[in-house]
């Protein structure tokens, strides 16, 4: 829906055209049946593997962990430090911006060129190895993308349903979302800003690192900065002066 | 038995609304699971507990079993061990007992369905007979270890497997590379089952008490069969070393292996070795014992799994769903359920073992993190709404190729 259609609805108390219908994303995983065991094969594997495995691998993760805090690092990352050993390029990988790669591609190349670099300025790197059973097993995510029963035409409707969505939801319309639209926003805050005309809330659901919250933190900083633009709104409707 | 309404308050509202989104697009759809028994094993504590939800959620869900003489037990029985890695001789008369075994339950069995689960190899010649039902979909569900197979019986099994439309293993490290597509499917624990559910502190002295378990010192517990690939004397070891420096007690419960020749030597040795100290305790339940695992579990200050090879390892599952902090070896299935330093400790050695008890014993806050996090991740990844929900995801995927696939709205 265009931005025109509703310019001028923009008000926390406006109605949408377009209703945000909640999604959510359930993931099977599937083996590709490739693992390594040393720094070199790690990287090489990394470059031939299927962009769902890369996904898997820097997402699937923030599922599988993410109530816990501090969140432990994405797959590449902890398998580095904790089962290779090698904490310092763990750290590096771990440190990895992934919010700020909007595609798979370059998510890749960063991944393929911290560890090629570390490597060459790390010789005895390239001496460690892990046993049978404990290399790293390159995965695939499936995922099946889901209508759920969450419809909201107004600010007020997207805050409740935003109670209670599946973290699952939480995460397609976050982490999924910025991958798919290939920029740095998520399908709430295009949401909120194309049809509620709310700019300044669209840029603020955009700011939180969505990789350095819980899920369910996430969730509560997201509510709150609902709730405060609903009570603000409140408060001015109900005192126009 | 439970009915999904009985999980609303452990996993939410919102996880029960999306199994019944997915189970909304299967509605009807006939599900044929064949497997070696009835009872006895987790293969059948599971189906038997998923069974019913299947048809709660509108599934046409049937379970098969399938029939065989001793003989052909006694080579299923060989198979498995081959398939784990244990040396196992086998004849060419054993693959003709199996193939024909096989043949005859293909004649016996009502295969008609939409989706035909096959699970472990005991019932993987029935794949033969897809041709007559050209429509079904097949999956090979594959419980055990098969990561380094004995050649000739994987050899013999592999045209089998290669006919299904997909496999599913319980971890990555099982899977073979073969053309086609693989799955993962975790296994599961019920935590409405008798071995999980929820305890009173005076049921938990009630079982201990009968068990001559005093609980004056903090319990260090290992659950596993005497087999010396879980390593009980290595518990002992380790639980002397740790005994130096923190009081505390030692129990090791289980059964004994009946299908194992060692079994009763590794008791043995246990009993030697725990000789005269007060402070072991063996205890030799008998099978459904899951109250007893159960309290013992929760009585627990630290559960230990040191196995030198293990193939999913859901005590470790159970000991988590109950808070328990976790010392376990990182072998098999145990490195999932147990991220390191978040939800537990892995270990590699009796002085790891050793390290790790002394710090969960001495650090009561730690512990407690490490259960309260391990219970978190059994809650949302090893319980049986989860695997419910794989399995639905599976029949609904059965044939595609696709990464991602987006189902419209329903009607």
């Amino acid at each position: 829906m265009s931005e025109a259609l509703n310019a001028h609805t923009a008000s926390p108390l406006a109605v949408a055209v377009e209703p945000f219908r909640f999604k959510t994303s359930l993931i099977l995983q599937e083996a590709t049946g490739l693992r390594a065991s040393t720094l070199a094969q790690l990287s090489t594997l990394l470059r031939e593997v299927p962009e769902s495995c890369i996904y898997h691998h820097t997402h699937y993760f923030l599922l599988q962990h993410h109530y816990l805090t501090p969140e432990p690092s994405h797959d590449i990352a902890y398998w580095v430090s904790e089962v290779l050993g090698e904490q310092p390029l763990g750290e590096l990988l771990a440190g990895i911006d992934t919010v700020g790669y909007a595609d798979l591609k370059t998510l890749r190349e960063a991944l393929v060129t911290t560890i090629d670099d570390y490597r060459q300025r790390t010789p005895t790197a390239g001496l460690r190895f892990v046993s049978e059973g404990s290399e790293f097993f390159f995965l695939k995510s499936i995922r099946i993308i889901m209508p759920t029963p969450y419809v909201a035409t107004t600010l007020k409707e997207f805050a409740r349903a935003l109670e209670h969505v599946s973290i699952r939801s939480l995460y397609f319309h976050i982490f999924d979302a910025r991958l798919r639209l290939g920029r740095p926003a998520n399908d709430f805050s295009v949401w909120l800003g194309e049809q509620l005309g709310l700019k300044e809330l669209a840029q603020r659901v955009v700011t939180p690192d969505p990789y350095a919250y819980t899920l369910e933190a996430l969730r509560s900083t997201l509510l709150s900065m609902l709730q405060h633009e609903l009570k603000t709104a409140d408060e001015a409707h109900a005192d126009p002066r | 038995m439970p009915t999904l309404a009985d999980y609303e308050p452990i996993i939410g509202g919102s996880a029960i609304d999306e199994l019944r989104e997915v189970a909304a697009r299967l509605m009807d759809r006939h599900i044929v699971m064949v497997n070696s028994t009835r009872s006895g094993g987790g293969v059948a504590e599971i189906l038997a507990r998923m069974m019913p939800l299947l048809k709660e959620l509108g599934l046409r869900a049937r379970w098969e079993v399938i029939e065989g003489t001793e003989a052909f037990y006694r080579v299923t029985k060989k198979f498995h061990n081959a398939l784990h890695g244990r040396p196992e001789a086998i004849t060419e008369e054993m693959f003709r007992l199996f193939a024909a075994t096989g043949e005859q339950n293909a004649a016996r069995l009502d295969l008609q369905g939409d989706l035909i689960v096959i699970h472990d190899p005991q019932p993987i010649p029935l794949v033969e007979t897809r041709a007559a039902h050209p429509s079904a979909k097949w999956i090979w569900r594959c419980h055990i270890d098969v990561s380094n197979p004995q050649p000739d019986v994987w050899n013999f099994l592999k045209p089998f497997i290669l006919k299904f439309d997909a496999a599913v293993y319980s971890a990555a490290p099982f899977v073979q590379r073969m053309a086609m597509r693989q799955l993962l499917i975790a296994p599961s624990i019920d935590p409405l089952s008798e071995k999980n559910r929820e305890l009173s502190p005076e049921e938990i002295a009630v079982v201990l008490g009968k068990l001559g378990v005093p609980q004056d010192e903090p319990i260090v517990t290992q659950v596993s069969r005497f087999d010396y690939l879980k390593d009980p004397l290595g518990v002992i070891t380790a639980f002397r070393r740790v005994r130096r420096s923190v009081k505390c007690r030692l129990v090791l419960a289980g059964g004994p292996a009946t299908d194992d020749p060692e079994s009763d030597e590794v008791l043995h040795r246990a009993q030697e070795e725990a000789h005269g100290d007060p402070e072991i305790h063996l205890l030799m339940l008998p099978p459904n014992s899951d109250v007893e695992i159960n309290a013992l579990q929760r009585a627990s200050a630290v559960v230990v799994q040191k196995s030198i090879r293990e193939g999913f390892g859901l005590t470790v599952a159970e000991a988590l769903w109950k808070g328990r902090p976790v010392a376990a070896s990182a072998v098999g299935g145990i490195p999932l359920q147990v991220k390191h330093r978040y939800s537990g400790l892995l270990v590699h050695s009796i002085e790891g073992t050793v390290q790790a008890v002394k710090q969960l014993l001495n650090n009561p806050d730690y512990a407690r993190r490490l259960g309260e996090n391990g219970r978190e991740h059994v809650r949302q990844n090893f319980l049986l709404t989860r695997h419910l929900q794989d399995y639905l995801l599976l029949f609904l995927l059965a044939g595609s190729s696709e990464d991602v696939v987006s189902l419209a709205s329903r009607p």
